[in-house]
């Protein structure tokens, strides 16, 4: 046991990864002598050779397209995207080839790798260094996605995926990569130890980041990545005024915990679902429209979404668009005394 | 030279050079097999005549050309199937019975030398015209047709592709998709996985075939720069890349497409060894891929190939050559037959006559239509296929997806 932040976390997932199994490489720009521009695969190539931890020609559809071939073959890559803003050149080898192929040969051609790319907001990174693009992907049937929130998961779930059968995308949320919400310190939270070795978080499985305490009007509060700790502040403040959050923290996206998901709608029928995209089809629509399908019944308030404007990503007035706790509160109040 | 501005134009190279337009180059299959060579030093190899001579023999080598007649002889037998069952699928198309089909009509040199030069271990990522390398090395034509019916039997997708988007993990032949130069990239991370886990010279190649259309995706660039730039084990990857320049790409000509002086000498530009050869001529191919596989097997710089020759038929079978080409050229290029040049030059050798190739038509004719009888009696794939192989396990969504779908399967019929 120690404590970690995320890269560390990852970095640690990886060594793991490799010492078990031969077949794992990393791929990516920067991310072999250098370590990577976040510094997740630091000493990776100088313990496992260049071989296996491939410095690659700055051309994301190579790298994808690469990490494939290889994985058809059977090979375990997993590829770093940078910035998850920089992931379009490989688009269509994402959506047409990765996530179709084991369909689209009958299961004979499996492709399981992973891509892990940083993402969201909250870096001063303009356009080009902070969007979220979970949707984008979340409708390309084929792909799994997770989207970590802290560096036990982070850990946990990159293992899963890297030996999981199925192509996975994990989204790390690099605003919280050293520390949760802006900070530099991962070091009193609860999931900032994380276990040596090898163990798995399992894909599919949702968590409650935040009890109910029973004290107050109830409300659900579904989130994931980076928003889990904006969402923890909200609900702290919440709770001096009487109102009794749970978060649940996705962690799986595609195919995210439907079960649980359910079981929030029902356990408290106000619902705040909050993410860092853009409104327009985001995560959380998806996340609104199947709890009304499955707890129509059971809500007391309409579902409201906290999400980012339907703007592109700003450089300056970034705090303007991130989803505040102030903002995220205020949804919980109008779900919270909805009569 | 020069200046282009929009009042001088370059002048464009014709869209279809004749055939004796091309600078010929008959000693060796590999001028190039170096890095570096200019691009006028890219000729174009050549071993036959249109009419099946040997154009310069080489007493150095079997039979003057370098090849068995073993080889020669399978080589014409699976261009002449692959002929036969080209024709035969056009025609059920015409009449309905299935949805498309994309012939390799003039391209069977191209096609069936170049699956002759690899071995059974080697891995193919195909494009579009390539299935007759899948048949060469043994794939049950069954299969073939299942495919292209979608049916039950249909083991490459399971209903899921369009017709000719075969594929077969036994025989080293990856699932095509429709979407142009992708397999390139993913060619290069099969050779790379292949030199990981297999130590030189002794080792499986990969070969990744393109049209020459889709040499213009960002795709084949980035292949390129890749095959280059990766070097496992301190060796050149074991990858062929393979381009069949059948000089058109749907409507537009291949000069539309790049304005270097030869798809070969591309891999110049990307540090790779460039060959070129007469892709009609089957001898020719054969011995240019051969060398192009023991260099890369052995750990050599990856080659990239470009066979000219031409598309004589549609693009597919819904595409209409004559709205957008000069047909008289077609013709020329047509009686440039790469199976006439192959039968004339068994004939030459005596041990092979006219009656041995209508037999073999024959036998060929015959194994489809039986095979076609019993193929279309198949019955359609079931519903639950839908819902498979999305994932390795059908997930909880899917599977209430799937409940959903059966309650108007029956409508749906
Ligand atoms: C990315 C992409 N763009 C367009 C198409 C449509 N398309 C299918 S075949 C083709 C032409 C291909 O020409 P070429 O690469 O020369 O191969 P050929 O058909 O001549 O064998 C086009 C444009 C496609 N399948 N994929
Ligand atoms: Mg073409």
């Amino acid at each position: 046991m120690a404590t970690m932040n995320i890269i560390q976390a990852v970095g640690d997932a990886l060594h793991v990864a490799m010492q078990a199994d031969e077949k794992v490489v990393v791929l990516g720009e920067d991310v072999g002598k250098f370590g990577g521009v976040f510094r997740a695969t630091v000493g990776l190539q100088q313990a496992f050779g260049d071989d296996r931890v491939i410095d690659t020609p700055l051309a994301e559809s190579g790298i994808i397209g690469a990490a494939i071939g290889m994985a058809l073959y059977g090979m375990r890559p997993v590829a770093e995207i940078q910035f998850s803003d920089f992931i379009y050149p490989a688009y269509d080898q994402i959506v047409n080839e990765l996530a179709k192929y084991r369909y689209r040969s009958a299961g004979l051609f499996p492709s399981p790798l992973v891509i892990r790319t940083p993402f969201g907001g909250g870096i001063r990174g303009g356009h080009y260094h902070s969007q979220s693009p979970e949707s984008v992907f979340a409708h390309q049937a084929g792909l799994v996605l997770v989207a970590p929130s802290n560096p036990y998961d982070a850990k946990g779930l990159l293992l899963s995926a890297i030996f999981a059968d199925d192509p996975v995308m994990v989204l790390e949320p690099k605003r919280v990569y050293r520390g949760p919400d802006h900070g530099t310190n991962w070091g009193s939270h609860k999931k900032s130890e994380v276990p040596s070795g090898d163990y798995r978080v399992p894909i599919g499985k949702a968590e409650v980041a935040r009890p109910r305490t029973g004290r107050g009007i109830a409300v659900s509060l579904i989130t994931y990545g980076a928003m889990v700790h904006t969402c923890d502040k909200a609900a702290e403040l919440a709770a001096q005024e009487g109102i009794d959050v749970e978060i649940l923290d996705l962690r799986t996206l595609v195919p995210y915990d439907l079960e649980r998901v359910a079981e929030a709608g029902r356990a408290t029928g106000r619902v705040v679902v909050a993410n860092e995209a853009p409104r327009m089809c985001g995560y959380a629509a998806e996340m609104s429209a199947v709890i009304q399908e499955q707890c129509f019944d059971w809500l007391q308030a309409p579902i409201v979404r906290v999400t980012g404007w339907d703007t592109p990503f700003p450089y300056t007035l970034e705090n303007d668009y991130l989803p505040s706790p102030a903002r995220v509160l205020d949804a919980l109040r109008t779900v919270a005394h909805y009569r | 030279m020069t200046a282009r501005t929009a009042q001088n134009p370059p002048e464009l190279a014709s869209a279809n050079p004749s055939y004796n337009d091309f600078e010929q180059n008959t000693t060796s299959p590999f001028p190039t097999l170096t890095v570096g060579a200019t691009a006028d030093q890219l000729g174009l190899f050549r071993v036959l005549s249109p009419d099946g001579k040997i154009i310069q023999p080489d007493s150095d080598l079997e039979n003057g050309t370098g090849v068995s007649d073993a080889d020669a002889l399978a080589m014409l037998r699976s261009m002449v199937r692959q002929r036969v069952l080209d024709d035969r699928m056009l025609a059920l198309q015409r009449q309905g019975r299935i949805g498309f089909y994309g012939a390799a009509t003039g391209q069977e040199a191209g096609t069936i030398a170049a699956g002759h030069a690899l071995e059974l271990r080697d891995w193919i990522h195909p494009a579009l015209r390539e299935g007759g390398m899948l048949l060469h090395r043994g794939w049950p034509l069954w299969q073939y047709l299942a495919q292209i019916f979608g049916n039950q039997d249909d083991t490459s997708t399971k209903g899921r592709q369009m017709p000719c988007h075969y594929g077969s993990r036994e025989f080293g032949y990856v699932t095509l998709s429709s979407v142009m130069a992708t397999q390139m990239p993913q060619a290069v991370g099969t050779a790379y996985a292949m030199a990981m886990q297999h130590a030189a010279p002794d080792r499986p190649i990969c070969l990744g075939a393109i049209g020459d259309g889709a040499t213009s995706e960002g795709d084949f660039h980035v292949a390129m720069t890749f095959a280059g730039v990766m070097r496992p084990r301190g060796l050149g990857l074991p990858l062929l890349l393979y381009v069949q320049n059948n000089q058109w790409a749907i409507s537009t000509p291949v000069a539309k497409q790049t304005a270097a002086p030869t798809l070969a000498s591309k891999a110049l530009g990307y540090g790779l060894v460039g060959a070129r050869v007469d892709g009609n001529d089957a001898l020719a191919v054969l011995r240019v891929m051969r060398a192009a596989a023991d260099h890369v097997r052995r750990g050599g710089v990856p080659v990239f190939v470009e066979a000219v020759t031409y598309r004589v038929g549609a693009h597919t079978t819904s595409d209409d050559p004559s709205r957008y080409r000069d047909e008289r050229v077609t013709q020329q290029w047509a009686a440039l037959d790469p199976i006439e040049r192959l039968h004339n030059y068994l004939k030459i050798r005596g041990i092979w006559q006219d009656a041995d190739l209508q037999a073999l038509r024959e036998h060929s004719d015959e194994e489809v239509r039986s095979t076609l009888a019993k193929v279309e009696q198949v019955p359609p794939v079931a519903l639950e296929t839908l819902f498979e192989d999305v994932y390795a396990k059908v997930p909880p969504h899917l599977q209430a997806q799937l409940a959903e779908a059966r309650r108007y399967h029956a409508k749906a019929q």
